[in-house]
């Protein structure tokens, strides 16, 4: 009696969860059904989930007539380089915040505390003038320095913690051996803080790939845009050929989805650390 | 101590690089952000812009549009944020209980989270289409019955807001499902054990177990997803722009139409000020409230 309860409540469980994920997964498919359907078969009534005549058609015209493959490096471009540079430098700054006692030190970790929890759009107009002061308009480069910026919070506030918790014995050890503060830092906390690295890396790329306010305010020039950009802009100037606009965000959100499934487990600890106290 | 305390550049070096971007990018715009909320600013070369002092934010307050979108703000973190949070813990409470497929599920429904903004923004203008075609309408009218005509979803203030919040629950539930799920995991197993012996039906174990020891996590959850309802903006540009005749703009549609359409940058960055403050107000309380100071 008690067994079979069990059981029917599992079932239960099962029914319940895989209809909330129907929902939860039914626009996704949607979206791939109408990527492989050519123009008459969209938005057709009834809708039909899988396409007639299924083509490939959107994705070759999105590669090679609408310049999605060089959208695709540009992309790639930016959110690589920002995922290098703002990693080297929240982890020199962190690793600084947390291994050494120096006048200014609590000031600075306020400082960056207070920029984590202000609206990032709210720094859009300025960041604007800046960038139309210093030359960086039009340009990647514009791109990647205000990202890196961006990200630096966040990640000095994830590795700081991490840095904390590492033993300082090894440390003494390096000085002792007559090593210096930066040997340390290369030879030893960076490679023992490879899962925090990773969880950083993960969160700065994907930030990056899908940054899209700063990409469309700071870029007029349509060869240097990113992919959010021109996914966005094509929709706007083709209305309605959605089989298109769904090939080319395909293309955009397949690596961030690998990324995802791959890296499932570094990904979740970043984002409860902090937030559960085990 | 072999060495006595002395000054030493070595820190320093460390926190250059970081804080050369941080002064320049973040903290130099932050604070610049305010003088521009000042002038009347101009931003063409040779133009001079004028020093208003607090009329910006004056302005705001004699702003139908400002209000309109103050509404839609708040009606937005007012129905997401609940909505979210209740789904989300029933969904949490539900893949805890599996026997197994637990990382399935969390999966199907984490991937909206990790989905761009941008791309179900426009998946969403197509399945929310005024016509007969559009996915959502179809479904009204041929699977439930529910309506006679298609709906023209985002050309009409109302409908548009129902697909711009039912955008914003979909695609949240999946982030604090996630957070809510590490923290049940973290919650001892012979205290459930304890009261079922005391005859305790499930129900009744959350609401007197569970749901008060995941109480510090409740709190940050709220904290944070109320911080992302006032900064509901993305979804918003995206599917609406704002329109029809502004009656769907929030306070940061509304700040970015301002400063890049109409090149009212001082009064954009008074309005980006202003959303500061309310969230810091709100925070504040929420903080200052919900937080025990030492929990069980």
């Amino acid at each position: 009696m008690r067994h079979r309860r069990f059981r029917l409540s599992h079932l239960l469980l099962y029914a319940l969860l895989t209809t909330g994920s129907l929902v939860m997964v039914t626009p996704f498919l949607d979206m791939i059904s109408t990527a492989f359907k050519s123009q008459t078969y969209v938005l057709e009534v009834p809708p039909t989930l899988i396409p007639r005549e299924p083509t490939l058609q959107n994705f070759v015209d999105a590669w090679q007539s609408n310049h999605f493959a060089l959208f695709f490096r540009n992309s790639l471009v930016v959110a690589v380089s920002t995922t290098v540079l703002s990693l080297l430098v929240s982890a020199m700054l962190a690793y600084g915040l947390a291994r050494f006692e120096f006048p200014g030190k609590n000031l600075v970790f306020y400082a960056i505390l207070l920029t984590m929890m202000i609206p990032s759009l709210m720094l859009i107009i300025p960041q604007f003038m800046l960038a139309k002061t210093l030359g960086l308009r039009n340009s990647l480069t514009g791109l990647v320095l205000v990202y890196t910026a961006m990200n630096i919070p966040l990640n000095t506030f994830l590795l700081r913690g991490f840095f904390e918790e590492l033993p300082r014995e090894l440390e003494e050890a390096v000085l002792i051996d007559g090593g210096g503060h930066f040997t340390i830092f290369t030879r030893m906390a960076l490679p023992l803080s490879t899962p925090a690295l990773a969880t950083v890396a993960i969160f700065t790329f994907l930030a990056a790939w899908d940054e899209f306010t700063w990409a469309l305010t700071a870029i007029d020039d349509a060869t240097k845009r990113t992919l959010p950009v021109a996914i966005a802009t094509f929709q706007g100037e083709h209305l309605t050929q959605w089989g298109l606009v769904f090939a080319a965000s395909l293309v955009a959100i397949l690596p961030v989805i690998i990324v995802f499934v791959t890296l499932q487990r570094y990904f979740v600890k970043g984002l409860t650390s902090g937030a559960v106290r085990g | 101590m072999p060495h006595a305390r002395r000054f030493s550049a070595t820190p320093y070096l460390f926190i250059l690089p970081g804080m050369l971007f941080f002064l320049v990018f973040l903290l130099y715009p932050l604070v610049e952000a305010f003088r521009i909320s000042l002038y009347d600013w101009k931003i063409m070369p040779g133009a001079v812009s004028t020093f208003v002092g607090l009329d910006n934010y004056l302005r705001a307050f004699k702003d139908d549009v400002f209000w309109i979108a103050l509404r839609n703000t708040v009606l937005y973190t007012v129905v997401t944020v609940p909505a979210q949070m209740v789904l989300a813990m029933l969904v949490a409470v539900l893949v805890d209980a599996l026997p197994s497929g637990k990382v399935l599920y969390r999966t199907l429904y984490y991937i909206p989270v990790i989905t761009s903004w941008v791309v179900v923004s426009l998946l969403f203008r197509y399945l929310f289409d005024p016509s007969e075609a559009g996915l959502i309408n179809y479904f009204l009218m041929h699977s439930l019955h529910l309506i006679a005509q298609p709906i023209p979803w985002l050309r009409e203030p109302g409908p548009a807001m129902v697909a711009i919040i039912t955008l914003g629950v979909w695609k949240g539930i999946g982030w604090s499902m996630i957070i809510f799920l590490a923290a049940l995991q973290t919650i001892p197993a012979d205290l459930h054990e304890a009261s079922q012996i005391d005859g305790a039906g499930p129900v009744q174990r959350f609401f007197s177990i569970t749901l008060p020891l995941m109480r510090p996590t409740v709190v940050f959850v709220l904290i944070m997803l109320v911080i992302g309802g006032f900064n509901v903006f993305l979804s918003v540009y995206l599917m609406t722009g704002g329109n029809p005749l502004h009656r769907t703009e929030t306070i940061l549609t509304y700040m970015y139409n301002q400063a890049f359409n109409f090149l009212e940058f001082g009064y954009g960055a008074a309005l980006s000020y202003l959303l500061a403050i309310i969230i810091f107000v709100i925070s504040f309380v929420q903080i200052k409230f919900l937080r025990r100071p030492i929990e069980v």
